[in-house]
């Protein structure tokens, strides 16, 4: 997506969306999370945009978008599929199930699937420890996770 | 800080000031320091040198790299020293076995990401991590190779963590692979330079600096090369390109930049001749360490190709140029000089100084003018500039200069900026100035275009005030009438400082209401709520500064304007405190000093008179010959009485005028019409296109003495390497003047600033010992502040009482009409210097190729232009070709442009419209036509088959 040429649109929704935000304090986090609901992920063609609004520099913005891994600077696939690295479910072998997670799924972490349908994220603590290993699909947790109980799931959203 | 030769050491966090003290022990050392001060400062007050790496006294402190650790008694753990603050009876110790352990635990972790290639790094010698192995005893890295950002390759795999050099920079390179992230350079662009065009991208080991988003490089992000990150960068991250390439300096120089009016001090760091780098010094008064992009990097043209260090002659402008010895060329000119003067008469020729030499080669021109030529025909590029600054301070105040230091801004509750850019045309101010409105400080601008500083970051709402071009009296005038009108007033100030009576007069003036905001709406397009909320602003603020440029000027109204300025600040009691004041920012390194040294006409050193008989005396005793009680010809006087054929030689130091002075071709036709023009400069500038002679002359780097900056500062300027034309330029005038037997025999400047203490009351005190000693002085500078005067006008005017002036706005004749339907206003860019002479022979041009004309959006369309479209600007005295920038920068009806570039040649389009009472051009108001071109106008071609034939040199002859 491009913000200069021909998406007069998607600039007046993201004006919206800054407008909403500008006046509160610390209004950079909200008008991200509201971004990121919008189109999946921070276009950064939108960053000099709050920048300018938000009297920050896009330098500034980008500093902040990188430092959370939640905020994409890419769309993600249709599903994403997180993995909890964290001590506890490592100990409950985690570093195992990723790599046969990787392997089966011919994805590495970070990346998409090639039709688009699933992108596999790490992810550190689900506050699922008494369950590990922990994943979570979309918007679902799950607890004892393995690789069986995985595939499953990604067949289920049909990736 | 690669501070291996910089003799002042870095105390790791920024000094604080309180009136409170606190005594504390280091290592059993007792110090005192002010309360809020770092235990790292103390120590280091103490002569203790706590390791460190991500704290300098440049910016705040961080506590990120913990190599600082100390152990305080009572105290649990092992805080940071650059973040722990000092408290009353505190007992440290910066070196026990723990912290020992500790600071090598951290350095082992730093190392096991660093190459260990430093016999051939750049750094090598000049590194603090360097540095910080040595101090904590780093012997051995216990950790096992793995991740890592600094190889490339990895068991023959491609490291996804390395990052490849970004050298889109032409100054400096960004080597990722050498990177510790300690913050410093993102922190020196927020806090120093006040960009903010650094971040530290990711998080934990992803952490990573970056210039501004995923897909920039340092060229396309909000960078402006200041430089503030490359000197304190402590490894070789972030580093000079000519440290790349020639090594480590041996010794420092330290001297004064020679571009705007801000005057900053730099060390040179030298390797023999060869300037290595230039570093802006931390004890500079007037820039306190910081730089930009010009004065730190753009010195290159004083090595340039197109440099000419052989004088030339030719009989006339259409001959080829003859490379001649100084003998002939010195001979030729004074006897031309000589015949001019005895075919026309006494008054036939005249000097113009030069805003960028010397003070010493300044008082010498005018010298030749007043003692060897025997008339008073001086003038300087300050008349196309600060002239109504002179004139109108002068009236007002009693002095012709500004009235405070740089250092002032820091107490500034409101800045009033008119008719400036400091952001591009007096950028180190300008950091200072952001610095301030970001710790809270009000902003208002007054100005056709809505300028850099409205965007300051992190800065609240500044007003802005987008006048049209040319109403500044009015507006400013409708600024008082609100301050009346609504008793914002100081009333006790002026009662105790000027003349009431005469304040009431000017009330009554004011309250007409033709000076109301909504009669000045109608004139100057700005809303009168903005007027009366900017009024209001500027009243109530308890200390408020205005600060302003030639936007102020270069109008038929120019002095007026600054009288209206004077006004304000005087009604509003902002005057003689910290924080308040009315500055002009000088545009050029020496344009005080050039017209502090007798540039004008009809004034000698210190603006004293020449009908003033006391005066003439006094350089009449000293010169040792009778002195003409006339005031000379002005410089658009010289070129009409030039065209009428009374006026016939020019002797023209350093500057250009032909592409700075207004109306371009009625400066040719007459200097095409003098038997004598001289030019005495760097380069084959345009002006030598019409000269008869050409002297070589020397850089800033090749030559001793002062210049003067916007805040009165004289600085020194020393000689780091051997003038590349044989002579400083001091010498190059003695000489001349000696041929017309002047019978001068100065051996150094130090000499001639010997003479203008000798003979002007202001200057009584400075001598260069004093200078070496002090490293700078404002003058007044004599037996009553021997020290200099960094506020003026503290406890009375130094006319007495400060006198209100009435400010009658006068539309300028310049109007817009059918023909003519826009206005055109000019300026500056951060990176070229006016006429670009200079920095047009640097790697600056990477930032500014060409100079555009800004149009808005609407003028645009009704022409049918789009952005990048060559243009065509005629006025009513010329035309030339650019190309057009749609922005909304610029008002419906105001188009914009610069004039760095001779190709374009803006001044071809201004007229010679002037300020009423000096003479200075209306170069900010011009009507004008835009159209589409498809080529450059004709001027341009036939300037430019001008420029071809008159450049010519012929070849010396092979022996």
């Amino acid at each position: 997506m491009t913000l200069t040429a021909n998406s007069a649109d998607i600039r007046e929704r993201l004006d919206a969306i800054v407008a909403l935000h500008r006046d509160r304090e610390g209004p950079l986090l909200p008008i991200l999370h509201d971004i990121q609901a919008e189109w999946g992920y921070i276009p950064q063609e939108a960053q000099p945009v709050i920048a300018a609004a938000l009297g920050l520099t896009r330098a500034e913005v980008h500093g902040v978008v990188s430092f959370y891994h939640d905020f994409r600077e890419a769309p993600a696939g249709r599903h994403v599929l997180r993995l909890c690295r964290a001590e506890a479910c490592q100990s409950m072998g985690a570093d195992a199930l990723a790599d046969q997670l990787r392997a089966a799924l011919g994805i590495d972490f970070h990346e998409t699937t090639p039709d688009g349908r699933l992108t596999l994220e790490p992810v550190f603590c689900l506050g699922l420890c008494a369950c590990a290993p922990s994943a979570q699909m979309d918007q679902r947790l799950v607890g004892r996770a393995d690789l069986a109980k995985l595939t499953r799931l990604v067949a289920e959203v049909g990736a | 800080m690669k501070d291996f030769i910089i003799p002042d050491r870095d105390m790791g966090t920024p000094a604080v000031h309180s009136d409170t003290i606190v005594s504390l022990t280091v290592d059993g050392i007792k110090v005192s320091v002010p309360a809020g001060t770092s235990v790292m400062r103390a120590a280091a007050e103490a002569g203790i040198s706590v390791p460190k790496l991500c704290a300098t006294d440049h910016v705040s402190a961080f506590g990120s790299c913990r190599l600082c650790v100390v152990a305080i008694d009572g105290m649990r753990g092992t805080p940071a020293s650059c973040t722990t603050p000092v408290a009353e009876g505190m007992v440290v110790h910066t070196q026990t076995d723990d912290i020992a352990r500790i600071r090598k635990g951290v350095m082992e972790l730093y190392i096991s990401d660093h190459p260990l290639d430093c016999l051939t790094c750049a750094a090598n010698g000049d590194c603090e991590l360097q540095d910080m192995a040595g101090a904590v005893g780093l012997r051995e890295v216990r950790f096992d190779p793995g991740a890592n950002h600094f190889m490339q390759r990895e068991a023959g795999a491609l490291n996804p963590e390395y990052r490849p050099k970004d050298q889109s920079n032409p100054y400096f390179t960004f080597d990722p692979a050498k990177c510790i992230v300690c913050s410093r350079c993102v922190r020196a662009c927020e806090e120093v330079q006040g960009t903010f065009a650094l971040t530290i991208e990711g998080r934990g080991f992803d952490s990573r600096v970056s210039a501004g988003m995923e897909s920039d490089d340092f060229l396309s992000s909000d960078c402006v090369s200041c430089g503030a990150c490359v000197q304190v960068c402590p490894t070789a991250t972030l580093i000079e390109n000519k440290v790349i390439e020639i090594g480590t300096p041996e010794h420092i120089v330290k001297t004064t930049c020679a571009y705007c009016g801000v005057g900053c001090s730099f060390d040179a760091h030298m390797r023999g001749e060869e300037v290595v780098r230039m570093v802006p010094s931390r004890d500079g008064k007037a820039n306190r360490g910081h730089s930009c992009v010009k004065g730190r990097f753009a010195w290159g043209y004083t090595s340039h190709g197109d440099r000419q260090t052989q004088p030339m002659i030719r009989e006339n402008i259409q001959d080829p140029w003859r490379v001649v010895g100084w003998d002939e060329a010195l001979d030729f000119a004074a006897s031309r000089l000589r015949q001019a003067q005895s075919d026309h008469g006494r008054d036939a020729i005249g000097v113009i100084t030069s805003s960028r030499c010397t003070n010493e080669e300044t008082y010498l021109v005018q010298k030749l003018a007043r003692a060897v030529f025997g008339n008073n025909n001086t003038d300087t590029c300050a008349r196309v500039c600060h002239s109504p600054t002179g004139y109108g301070l002068k009236t007002a105040f009693g002095t012709s200069a500004g009235t405070h230091d740089f250092d002032s801004v820091d107490d500034t509750d409101l800045a009033l900026v008119i008719g400036a850019n400091p952001t591009d045309g007096h950028p180190v101010f300008a950091s200072r100035l952001r610095k301030r409105l970001r710790q809270g400080a009000g902003l208002i601008v007054l100005d056709p275009r809505e300028i850099d500083l409205l965007s300051t970051p992190h800065m609240g709402e500044g007003l802005h005030l987008p006048l049209r071009p040319g109403t500044n009296v009015a507006v400013l005038t409708a600024l008082a009438h609100v301050i009346v009108a609504e008793k914002l007033y100081d009333e006790e100030f002026i009662r105790s400082r000027c003349d009431w009576d005469e304040f009431m007069a000017y009330a009554e003036f004011l309250a007409d209401p033709r000076h109301g905001p909504d009669e000045v709406e109608k004139l100057s397009k700005v809303p009168a709520d903005l007027i009366r909320r900017a009024a209001r602003a500027y009243a109530l603020a308890p200390r408020a500064s205005i600060y302003y440029g030639l936007g102020v000027t270069e109008h038929s109204q120019g002095s007026t304007t600054v009288m209206a300025i004077a006004n304000l600040a005087m009604m509003c009691g902002n005057i003689g405190v910290p924080g308040t004041g009315v500055n002009p920012l000088r545009g050029q390194n020496n344009v005080q000093g050039s017209c502090d040294m007798g540039s004008f006409p009809h004034e000698y050193p210190g603006y004293r008179h020449v009908s003033d008989a006391a005066t003439r005396t006094i350089y009449e005793r000293v010169w040792g010959v009778p002195l003409s009680d006339e005031p000379g010809l002005r410089i658009p006087n010289m070129f009409d009485e030039a065209l009428a054929g009374r006026f016939r030689g020019l002797y023209c130091q350093g500057e250009d005028i032909v592409q700075s002075d207004p109306d371009t071709s009625h400066v040719t036709s007459a200097l095409a019409a003098m038997d004598i023009v001289i030019v005495h400069d760097l380069f084959l500038n345009e002006t030598s296109n019409y000269a008869h002679v050409f002297l070589p002359g020397s850089s800033f780097l090749e030559k001793d003495g002062t210049f003067t900056n916007a805040e009165r500062r004289i600085n020194m300027v020393r000689r780091a390497v051997t003038p590349r034309n044989g002579h400083e330029d001091w010498e190059i005038t003695q000489m001349l003047a000696n041929r017309m037997g002047a019978g001068w025999n100065y051996a150094h400047p130090r000499e001639i600033m010997a003479e203008i203490a000798m003979t002007t009351p202001s200057f009584s005190g400075v001598s260069y010992d004093l200078l070496d000693r002090e490293g700078s002085v404002q003058w007044p500078c004599n037996a009553d502040a021997p020290l200099g005067t960094p506020l003026m006008h503290v406890d009375g005017f130094v006319r007495g009482k400060g006198r209100f002036i009435h400010t009658e706005y006068v539309a300028t004749e310049e109007r817009t009409g059918a023909r003519f339907p826009l206005l055109l206003t000019t300026g500056r860019i951060l990176s070229q210097y006016n006429v670009g002479a200079q920095t047009r022979r640097t790697d600056n041009v990477v930032w500014h190729p060409e100079d555009v004309l800004e149009i808005h959006p609407s003028d645009a369309e009704n022409r049918g232009l789009r952005d990048g479209d060559w243009v065509r600007v005629a006025s009513r005295s010329g035309e030339t070709t650019l190309r057009a920038r749609i922005t909304e920068r610029v008002a419906p009806g105001v188009v914009y442009t610069t004039f760095h570039h001779p190709a374009t040649q803006a001044n071809v389009v201004t007229t010679d419209n002037s300020d009423w009472a000096t003479n200075c051009p209306e170069f900010k108001v011009t009507a004008v036509q835009v159209s589409p071109s498809n080529g450059p106008s004709e001027w341009q071609e036939e300037y430019r088959h001008h420029s071809e034939i008159a450049r010519r040199i012929l070849p010396e002859a092979a022996e």
